[in-house]
């Protein structure tokens, strides 16, 4: 039983990682329905900012997270007008083929400046406290974590719910057309969500950086990936379901990795996707649309 | 037996012998050095790679990124086939276990993940190739992630020649076939084509199955050819690159993934020169590409409005 609730708390940071960077590809997803696959090398663009500027500018925490969000969204937005923008009428495949180029871009020019070997994010970040209640530990950095991602996502509730722009989101997501001739900016909507989603990717980046210690150029694929596989599984386009999403995968692969064996936990995480999009492809909280001909 | 002969059909069966024949007598003039060879190599399992998938996601429309993970079950297949029964049939006996082995987990996924349309059935079909790299990775025969070494190569010009234009002519001539048709009907318009009493689940697993297959004889291909296998070699990146060749050669157009394969591997071989940022440059490429592709569309389409409205400016008022 102890193990049990020791796995599900390193579960629930890890998930609450994972869900940071599903609640971009949702967004961008829900928004211009298109699989941002650059949204995972965002993730390590942030890890590496948030790794500069405490390593060589001595920054603390919360400082370092917020450059590390304020340079990705700025980096989202960029990435968006350039390489997304000019193919939003282009067939999906362009679009997708677009965003792996991107990617893959990313990752390049990261190893290129930061050379491809593993960097550590030095220790005491984060204060180095731990409790134990009843037998289960939990960490200042998890706790930390898990703050940060609630934090962000009351935030971001906050935004899409109460604010003009979080109305706009919906609205555009709702029906590109409809909103246009409202006389909403569909273009900078875009370009909103699109800083968000980022900004939210670079937060958790940091975050990972500052949970494993080690980062490196291509650590976003597979947490990019999975963080997909949870937006699928919560249901694509819906922000609770991608919250939702995230801790179950992270959940599901903490279990995995410490029930079963670790080296499956990749191989988990998929197979919960195939499961999903063939029992109900729209997700958890999805609602089934019928098929217009 | 008329059209079997016809001239077209003679012109080219003349041109692919020619064409076997030259790059035969510069290999065994030694013209062609190793380096050479291993392009050709390349260029002929990517040409059958690009055209299996231009099958499924060019011809019939159904949007695959697991390629690379069909790939990988002929090559192991292939190579445990080859380093493990030792006669001179392994080879051939590799090469088919390793197809139909492939084909039939095309078979086994594409009957639950074909239901999925577009984005979708792109997510699926890379989770299946993600599952396949990692059961590789952990399996002990297959050797986990340092995967197989010593293979014997069996693969040579001759045979590379025979698998690669004995897929293309296939697949042309499947697509040529009714079936063909059928599954070209699901890509214009699936709802269509069901009313018009095609069965759509059939064909659309038809298809998943031929490209599995050849995907399966292109990864036995390159398992003898190049020595060495590891799960690495068929991991998202792999698809990916496939994909690449199909799009820019064009959907539905095995002449242009013919050319595309052809293409890719001259660039890839400049590349290599700059190892530092052949990535990079690989990826600007990809994404200029793109978006140039997309620019020349576009303006196309306002060139031919331009015209209607001069049409209808100079014949409309009548």
């Amino acid at each position: 039983m102890e193990q049990f609730v020791q796995q599900l708390i390193n579960g629930l940071s890890l998930g609450s990682i994972y869900a940071l960077i599903a609640l971009g590809y949702t967004m961008v997803y829900g928004i211009v329905k298109l699989i941002n696959f650059a949204h995972g090398d965002i993730f390590m663009v942030g890890a590496y900012v948030g790794f500069v500027s405490i390593t060589y500018f001595n920054m603390g925490f919360f400082p370092a997270l917020l450059i590390a969000m304020l340079f990705c969204a700025v980096l989202g937005v960029v990435i968006e007008k350039v390489a997304y923008k000019p193919l939003r009428n282009a067939s999906r495949i362009t679009a997708l083929i677009t965003a792996i180029g991107v990617s893959l871009l990313l990752e390049y020019v990261v190893m290129f400046f930061a050379k491809a070997g593993v960097r550590t994010y030095p220790e005491n970040v984060l204060p180095n406290l731990e409790m134990t209640i009843l037998g289960v530990r939990i960490t200042f950095t998890q706790v930390c974590i898990f703050a940060v991602t609630i934090a962000l996502v009351i935030l971001l509730q906050f935004i899409v719910h109460k604010t003009r722009v979080g109305k706009a989101m919906r609205a555009v997501s709702m029906d590109k057309d409809a909103a246009q001739l409202m006389g909403i900016n569909v273009n900078n909507t875009i370009s909103v969500t699109f800083a968000i989603g980022s900004a939210l990717a670079g937060a958790a980046g940091i975050l990972v950086g500052v949970y494993y210690n080690s980062i490196d150029p291509l650590m976003g694929i597979i947490p990019g990936l999975k963080a997909f596989v949870a937006a699928v599984f919560g249901g694509i386009g819906i922000i609770p379901g991608a919250m939702i999403g995230g801790f179950s995968i992270g959940a599901v692969e903490t279990m995995v990795s410490g029930y079963g064996s670790s080296l499956y936990k990749d191989a988990v995480a998929f197979a919960i996707l195939i499961l999903v999009l063939i029992v109900k492809p729209s997700g958890l909280l999805g609602k089934n649309t019928r098929e217009k001909v | 037996m008329k059209q079997l002969f016809s001239f077209k059909n003679l012109k080219y069966s003349a041109c692919v012998v020619a064409l076997f024949g030259v790059i035969q007598l510069l290999i065994s003039l030694n013209i062609f050095d190793d380096y050479y060879q291993i392009t050709i190599a390349t260029i002929c399992i990517n040409i059958i790679l690009a055209v299996s998938l231009n099958l499924i996601a060019g011809f019939t429309g159904q949007f695959s990124l697991g390629h690379a993970g069909f790939m990988s079950i002929g090559a192991y297949a292939c190579a445990l086939i080859t380093l493990n029964i030792n006669s001179n049939y392994s080879f051939f006996l590799g090469i088919f276990v390793g197809a139909i082995l492939s084909a039939l987990l095309g078979f086994v996924i594409g009957i639950p993940t074909l239901r999925l349309k577009g984005d979708y059935l792109a997510i699926a079909t890379l989770g299946m190739a993600e599952i396949i790299k990692i059961i590789a990775q952990n399996l002990e025969f297959t050797g986990g992630a340092a995967g197989l070494s010593d293979i014997p190569q069996y693969t040579n010009w001759v045979w590379l020649f025979f698998f690669t234009a004995g897929t293309v002519v296939v697949i042309k001539n499947f697509i040529n076939s009714s079936h063909g048709r059928a599954c070209v009907s699901i890509r214009e318009d699936e709802i269509a084509s069901e009313v018009m009493g095609i069965n759509t689940t059939k064909y659309k697993v038809l298809a998943f199955v031929i490209g599995a297959f050849f995907a399966g004889i292109a990864g036995a291909l390159y398992s003898t050819y190049f020595y060495v296998i590891n799960p690495g070699l068929f991991g998202f990146l792999k698809s990916v690159d496939i994909l690449v060749i199909v799009v820019i050669g064009g959907m539905g157009s095995i002449r242009g993934s013919i050319i595309a394969s052809i293409l890719l591997a001259i660039v890839s071989t400049y590349l290599q020169d700059f190892p530092e940022i052949r990535m990079i440059l690989y990826s600007l490429i990809l994404v200029v590409v793109m978006l140039a592709r997309e620019f020349i569309k576009t303006k196309k389409i306002n060139l031919d409005i331009l015209n209607i409205k001069k049409y209808i400016k100079t014949n409309g008022a009548r």
